[in-house]
């Protein structure tokens, strides 16, 4: 059974409702100030809302009754910045999250934790003698002592470099596939939440803007929002038409753009998206350029290599306001030399342009 | 060197804490933790001592412990004799005079505790007694220590207040301040230098004590 939440709340803002899986890592993904420190604590009892409700596999932990208090919920908690008690040692740290057991299994467990989060050999230290890695090791050793059926993980990496996020993160996945738990990631980093997340729920303003599996929101934004959120740049107006054969058509301007065949969205004005590196550049000179998928002129304005990538402006023909933004891979490049001011051909597949609500 | 005045100020210092303190600290915590319509006029109210002259305290302290009051007439029966002029309301008045000394340097170092703390304290399945005595007290700690040498060093000093309630009675009331004063007024100014020296020295020690352990203790927590 998974995490139920339905949370209403003036100020902070809130008005979310969501489930999350049993046994994945969700990321909760939002710019700051959208409400998702908010919603962590509030699943944990350290914030009282207006309106909650909170199960979790059918035991109620917020109703519009009752409130269960943070000790008696399952819950482990990592917070930004790790909330270690900077006057106990890391195994005083872990052990304080065990003070339900007998001395001796207390310890027996606090040392499974530690081992588990690997920092064995630092048992004796205290916080402010461990490194930024280290501290967030303890303080998510001190999180699974418990054995929470809920992990909560409040933007964990925010305040760690980079190269020891990528360690962590393999870690986190390790430690997930040992436990088992359900674990909700707090995220503003779109690239954290594709690498460590199943699923995603993106949120702003205190509201759920699109929920689902982390490829599939990240692919296919529902609207206009949730794409800017996504930082996808090439968001566009169009009307849409529908032929008489039942198929749909994009018309953009000059150009017409096949679209996979919808029976939702009404004929009329629409937005529409394109993930960057779902434009094509391709040669029409090629024996297979004739009878390319909504083959779009443009001239380039703009060529960055940026990290192994190359970020491409592309101005659309007859349509003098737009820029469509592509993304290739560095080695494209090496085969098709482009450079600012020359002409080139692009493809978007229908099945890679977004109909947004 | 007026001895009997010396263990006298020392016995008040000490009494004044054991009951001013425990009091002071959850007062501290409280203040600390909580927010609330009118949390500024408390805090006023318990600083008022800082800035009241002595001698204003003293008075309606007199009367409120007077045989003519509820409380005067309350102690008297309970004690079996008047609270004014008596080392019991030398007590009471010497713990109200003394309550910012004690609540400040709690509150702020309550303060201090990160909010992030208090939550994982709360994660980690703690009640708030074990809360309190396991995260919170140790981390408070400089800021008792503050407030416990702060109230003994102003206890010993202390001299309005104490003459306006408790008179001037050797072995029952007279403090050393007072005892120095006394001095002073029978022109005993070599007693007097005796004792003025002995109440600088212990002041100057008991601050200067209490720095240095309470910055031990923050370098050896520095938070991380």
């Amino acid at each position: 059974m998974s995490l139920f939440l339905e949370l209403r709340h003036n100020g902070p803002q809130l008005d979310f409702s969501a489930e999350i899986p049993k046994g994945q890592i969700t990321a909760l993904v939002g710019p700051s100030g959208s409400g998702k420190t908010s919603i962590i604590r509030a699943i944990a009892g350290l914030l009282k809302l207006k309106h909650a409700r909170i199960s979790l596999a059918g035991e109620a932990w917020d109703t519009e009754r009752a409130h269960l208090p943070t000790r008696e919920r399952s819950i482990g908690l990592v917070p930004q910045h790790h909330g270690l008690f900077p006057h106990l040692s890391v195994m005083g740290n872990v052990e304080t999250a065990l003070s339900h057991l007998p001395s001796q299994q207390k310890r027996h467990r606090a040392t499974e934790c530690i081992r588990l989060a690997q920092v064995e050999g630092l048992e004796g230290r205290h916080p402010h003698e461990l490194s930024g890695g280290q501290r967030q090791r303890v303080a998510l050793a001190r999180a699974i002592a418990r054995n929470p059926q809920v992990l909560l993980l409040d933007e964990p990496f925010s305040a760690i470099d980079r190269g020891t996020r990528k360690h962590l993160y393999l870690e986190l996945r390790r430690l997930h596939n040992q436990l088992g738990n359900t674990v909700l990631l707090v995220t503003h980093d779109l690239d954290e939440a594709a690498q460590l997340a199943s699923h995603l729920l993106l949120i702003d303003h205190g509201q759920l803007l699109q929920a689902g599996e982390t490829t599939k929101v990240l692919t296919r934004p529902r609207n206009e929002q949730a794409a800017q959120l996504l930082d996808i740049p090439n968001v566009f107006s169009a009307s849409l038409e529908k032929t008489p054969a039942g198929l749909a058509e994009l018309r953009w301007g000059p150009h017409r753009l096949q679209i996979a065949a919808t029976d939702r969205t009404p004929a009329g004005r629409v937005k529409f998206a394109v993930l960057p590196q779902n434009i094509l550049l391709v040669k029409t000179d090629k024996p297979w350029g004739s009878h390319l998928e909504n083959p779009i002129p443009t001239q380039v304005q703009d060529v960055v290599a940026l990290g192994g990538e190359v970020l491409v402006s592309l101005q659309v023909k007859g349509l003098n306001e737009v820029q469509l933004q592509m993304r290739l891979p560095e080695r494209a490049l090496r085969r098709y030399p482009i450079t600012s001011g020359s002409e080139v051909t692009v493809c978007l597949r229908s099945s890679d342009i977004i109909l947004l609500e | 060197m007026d001895w009997t005045a010396v263990i006298l100020s020392v016995k008040l210092a000490l009494v004044t804490q054991l009951f001013l303190l425990p009091p002071a600290i959850l007062c501290a915590r409280w203040l600390a933790l909580t927010s609330f319509r009118g949390k500024a006029w408390i805090e006023g109210l318990l600083a008022l001592p800082l800035v009241l002259p002595p001698t204003v305290i003293g008075y309606y302290l007199l009367v409120a412990m007077g045989g003519n009051s509820f409380l005067g007439r309350w102690f008297e029966e309970l004690l079996g004799q008047p609270l004014a002029f008596s080392f019991s309301g030398l007590v009471i008045a010497s713990a109200l005079v003394n309550i910012p000394f004690a609540v400040q340097p709690a509150q702020r170092a309550f303060e201090a505790i990160s909010l992030e703390v208090h939550e994982a304290a709360k994660c980690c399945g703690l009640t708030f007694w074990q809360t309190f005595h396991r995260i919170e007290l140790p981390l408070a700690w400089p800021g008792i220590l503050s407030a416990m040498m702060m109230t003994f060093a102003h206890t010993l000093g202390e001299f309005g207040v104490v003459l306006m309630v408790g008179g001037n009675i050797p072995g029952e009331t007279q403090t050393l301040a007072i005892s120095i004063y006394d001095r002073v007024q029978s022109f005993d100014f070599s007693a007097a230098g005796t004792m003025s020296l002995l109440l600088l020295v212990i002041s100057l020690v008991t601050i200067a004590v209490s720095y240095g352990m309470v910055e031990r203790l923050m370098r050896r927590r520095r938070s991380p």
